[in-house]
């Protein structure tokens, strides 16, 4: 299911320079060019979304994320976008690290496994979670770490890194409505603005 | 860069079908970059599709080393397609529908373009070796004048492969303001050793050729059939990769065979196909053409006036830029691309970056791929929405 991120739009500054790291089909970058008149670059690995950012205009760069953002300089963009990537990458932390090398703040989501639907069907059912956030099963799922929101801020204390803002979001009954009161048990994704 | 066309289509629909060269003699004098001033030059090519109202639709498309102004469609006389026929045309990812398509023989060629066989005015004979050295930014000057001469303003893209996209990248530093899109396809800021080394050793066989006679053979009524044969059979290897020539040759015989025993002559099918492929270039390629292009590869580096820095080069781009390479491509490798997107991004440039998968070496530009196709024909068409008014 997708959330709505539109909110983000508030915590970029109007004609920043931005990456997107696993832009998709180039959505995101197309909305911030046309309401922010935000300039930047999507990297991207799957060739039919590659084709939809060509479609769009937005600028596509074929990149695997894996492979290390080396060609990226310092401090060369305002804001590193990484929407539901960080829980499929190999190592999640050097990659943070990178990304605050490479721009000033960032921006990451990421499905929160301490969610209470995960949480009960591995405690109740015995398996692996298969839910709407995480649709895969064990052997095919491209996510390789499940976290919570609480492991992230922990990692995040660790490597001194700021969280600016955050936000959690949850769809549907009680999910939505609870997520406020409980936010680690309600949670679906959750969204993170960084800094270093 | 390969001489290989489509056999002669039965059904031209999916083409620009019947077209024919123009020429014009362009009278401004062209002040080439080693100095050397062309009073006039003549210069060969064809249009594909119809400008539009504001003349905002053209799109130049610039050749390789051997290529030529017959990119698509057919000649009466003819049963070959352009060389890049597979791309332009009606509906295809470069779309003579909506676009209006300009391709030159560029000076130093030999297919109609002032180059070495052409008459020196000062001495009533062909240039032949004393043609003057050409740089990419040469032909850049001369595809401007054509442009005057066609009164165009703004080319909506300048596209081209290999010594093709380097003559995209040099407009975009020298006209920014005339070009709104660069698609550079399997090119490279400059060459690597690796690269001039082949050149050399192409040009080698050339000089090494007796009927070259120093580059005179045209005063002597010669031509250097087999030293151009053999240059173009090394530069032909460089052009496939080593998995698509097992694909295509294997180690299949032509004659022969190699059970012990036997004395008859035995001939791979490699040997064979690229004798033919030798061969058939000797006929229709001139050797000082061969000897001055290459050496115009050889020289190309984008940013050598720039401190040897790509990125203040780009920064002086304004257009955008779509980058391409072929995962198998040993000539211009993916690296060289992603050398070309990097400083690209760091001069903060709009530009994308796709790297195809195939096994078609370095002539997989010219060869048919269907994410190679979506690719560039997305861009384009996005392109052409645009001029068209389209908000989509």
């Amino acid at each position: 299911m997708n959330h709505n991120l539109d909110f983000i739009t508030q915590w970029i500054e109007p004609k920043s320079h931005v990456l997107d790291l696993g832009c998709g089909d180039g959505s995101l970058l197309a909305n911030l060019r046309d309401q922010l008149d935000v300039r930047g670059y999507g990297l991207e690995i799957d060739p039919d979304s590659i084709e939809k950012c060509l479609a769009k205009g937005v600028n596509v760069i074929e990149q695997d994320l894996n492979k290390g953002l080396k060609n990226f300089s310092d401090q060369s963009f305002d804001t590193i976008l990484m929407t539901q990537t960080l829980q499929a990458l190999r190592y999640p932390h050097l990659v943070l690290d990178e990304i605050l090398r490479i721009g000033s703040k960032c921006i990451v989501t990421f499905p929160n496994f301490g969610n209470w639907r995960t949480r009960t069907y591995l405690g109740f059912q015995g398996r692996m979670p298969v839910t709407k956030q995480l649709a895969y099963q064990w052997y095919n799922t491209p996510n390789i770490h499940f976290f919570t929101y609480a492991d992230f801020e922990a990692l995040c204390k660790d490597r001194d890194i700021n969280i600016l803002n955050r936000q959690f979001l949850a769809h549907g009954f009680p999910d939505s409505a609870l997520k406020s009161v409980w936010p680690n048990l309600f949670t679906e994704i959750a969204v993170y603005h960084l800094s270093r | 860069m390969s001489l290989e066309a489509p056999e002669k289509p039965k059904d031209l629909s999916g083409s620009v079908g019947l077209v024919k060269p123009q020429k014009v003699v362009i009278e401004q004098p062209l002040k080439l970059a080693c100095g050397v001033i062309l009073p006039n030059h003549t210069l060969v090519y064809e249009t594909y599709g119809a400008l539009n109202k504001n003349r905002s639709n053209a799109i130049l498309i610039c050749h390789a080393l051997s290529g030529d102004h017959h990119a698509a469609g057919i000649y009466e006389d003819d049963s070959k397609l352009g060389w890049w026929d597979q791309y332009i045309g009606p509906g295809k990812p470069i779309d003579s529908n909506r676009f209006y398509i300009v391709c030159v023989n560029n000076i130093g060629s030999c297919f109609g373009s002032t180059g070495p066989t052409s008459v020196n005015p000062e001495t009533g004979a062909p240039y032949g070796a004393d043609f003057p050295p050409l740089r990419a930014r040469d032909w850049v000057e001369s595809q401007r004048l054509l442009m005057e001469h066609l009164d165009i303003d703004c080319w909506a893209a300048v596209v081209g492969g290999s010594l093709g996209g380097m003559q995209a990248m040099r407009w975009s530093l020298e006209y920014p303001g005339k070009l709104k899109h660069a698609v550079v396809i399997a090119s490279s800021l400059k060459l690597t050793a690796q690269n001039i080394a082949f050149n050399e050793i192409a040009r080698k066989a050339i000089k090494s050729d007796s009927d070259f006679c120093d580059g005179n053979y045209l005063h002597e009524n010669k031509v250097p059939h087999r030293g151009l044969a053999l240059a173009r059979m090394i530069g032909h290897v460089t052009y496939l990769s080593d998995e698509l020539m097992g694909q295509k040759f294997g180690r299949d015989l032509r004659t022969g065979d190699l059970l012990q025993g036997k004395t008859d002559p035995i001939e791979f099918q490699i040997e064979s196909y690229l004798n033919y492929q030798g061969d058939k270039f000797s006929e229709l390629f001139d050797a000082n053409s061969y000897i001055l292009i290459t050496k115009m590869l050889d020289y190309f580096d984008l940013a050598r006036e720039y401190g040897h820095d790509p990125v203040t080069a780009f920064s002086h781009a304004s257009c955008k830029f779509l980058v391409i390479s072929f995962s198998s491509d040993w000539r211009f490798s993916p690296a060289r691309s992603q050398e070309i997107i990097d400083a690209l991004i760091a001069a903060g440039k709009d530009a994308s970056y796709v790297a195809i998968d195939s096994n078609h070496g370095h002539d997989a530009f010219l060869l048919p791929n269907q994410r190679y196709q979506d690719a560039l024909g997305g861009y384009l068409n996005k392109l052409a929405n645009q001029i068209e008014g389209h908000t989509s």
